[in-house]
């Protein structure tokens, strides 16, 4: 329940595209707000909201560095992705399983 | 930032050469619907039977849409496919992750398939040219993973 909950929220964080970008942004390197603004065509409190969400849904974690707080991904959120796609194999492969032992009954004679 | 690679197995009734025709000749039948990539619902998804073949879904129209392509096929004991959707769930010709099938005979006559998923960090590095220094990461598999949140 914890990791379904967790993934739920990271979809729900990550649905919006400029949020995405932002998150996109921490994932390619750790970085104050200010860093993360620069070139984006929201302001930077609007990026800092966006931050916020991030955090909330496990995807971002910051770190105090001097007076500066540094955004970076946060390990417990890349596992929720990685187990998201774990899941897609998952029922891809029951879905296989179902499918194959299915074709092996009528393969047999009776 | 290295990513495990993952890793199922499902034991099947069926002998190994069946085990592996069914799942490469005939995955739009089994493949589970709504979960694939293209526009509109697949009728078909097609590995070609060769290494170098394509891997892609067609819709009821003719359409396809590439999944990525066979990496090595050795048939009835491995399968060793490309995946190359990236981040956008769209193709990238220059994009691959490895998805390995191994097909072993199991007791009493069935087959457990192996599955391994692996370059996973890969997904951090395709598309853009602002992520080339990234060490790994996730952001190219947010398209599939936002695509299924807005489902």
């Amino acid at each position: 329940m914890a990791y379904e909950s967790t993934a739920r929220a990271s979809f729900a964080a990550l649905g919006d595209p400029t949020r995405r970008g932002i998150f996109e942004r921490v994932a390619a390197r750790p970085a104050p707000v200010g860093e993360l603004a620069r070139g984006l065509p929201v302001s930077r409190p609007a990026v800092s909201q966006h931050l916020r969400v991030l955090k909330e849904a496990g995807l971002v974690t910051e770190t105090l560095e001097g007076t500066r707080r540094i955004y970076r991904i946060d390990p417990r959120g890349i596992t929720a992705m990685r187990d998201w796609l774990d899941a897609q194999w998952a029922s891809a492969l029951a879905a296989f399983k179902d499918f194959a032992d299915q074709d092996t009954e009528q393969e047999k004679p009776e | 930032m290295s990513i495990l690679p993952i890793v199922q197995t499902v034991q099947v009734k069926a002998a190994p050469a069946r085990a592996f025709e069914l799942f490469a000749g005939r995955m739009g039948e089994w493949w589970p619907r709504g979960k694939t990539v293209g526009q509109n619902p697949h009728v078909e998804i097609v590995i070609e039977p060769r290494a170098d073949g394509r891997w892609f879904e067609r819709d009821a129209d003719g359409n396809e849409t590439q999944w990525g392509k066979v990496l090595a096929w050795e048939p009835p004991s491995r399968l060793l496919l490309g995946w190359q959707l990236n981040t956008q769930w769209r193709y990238d010709a220059d994009f691959v992750t490895e998805v390995e099938l191994s097909f072993a005979p199991a007791d009493g006559g069935g087959t457990l398939v192996t599955l391994e998923h692996r370059n996973l960090e890969r997904f951090g590095t395709d598309a853009a040219e602002r992520r080339k220094s990234l060490d790994g990461g996730w952001p190219t598999m947010l398209g599939a993973f936002t695509r299924y949140a807005r489902e």
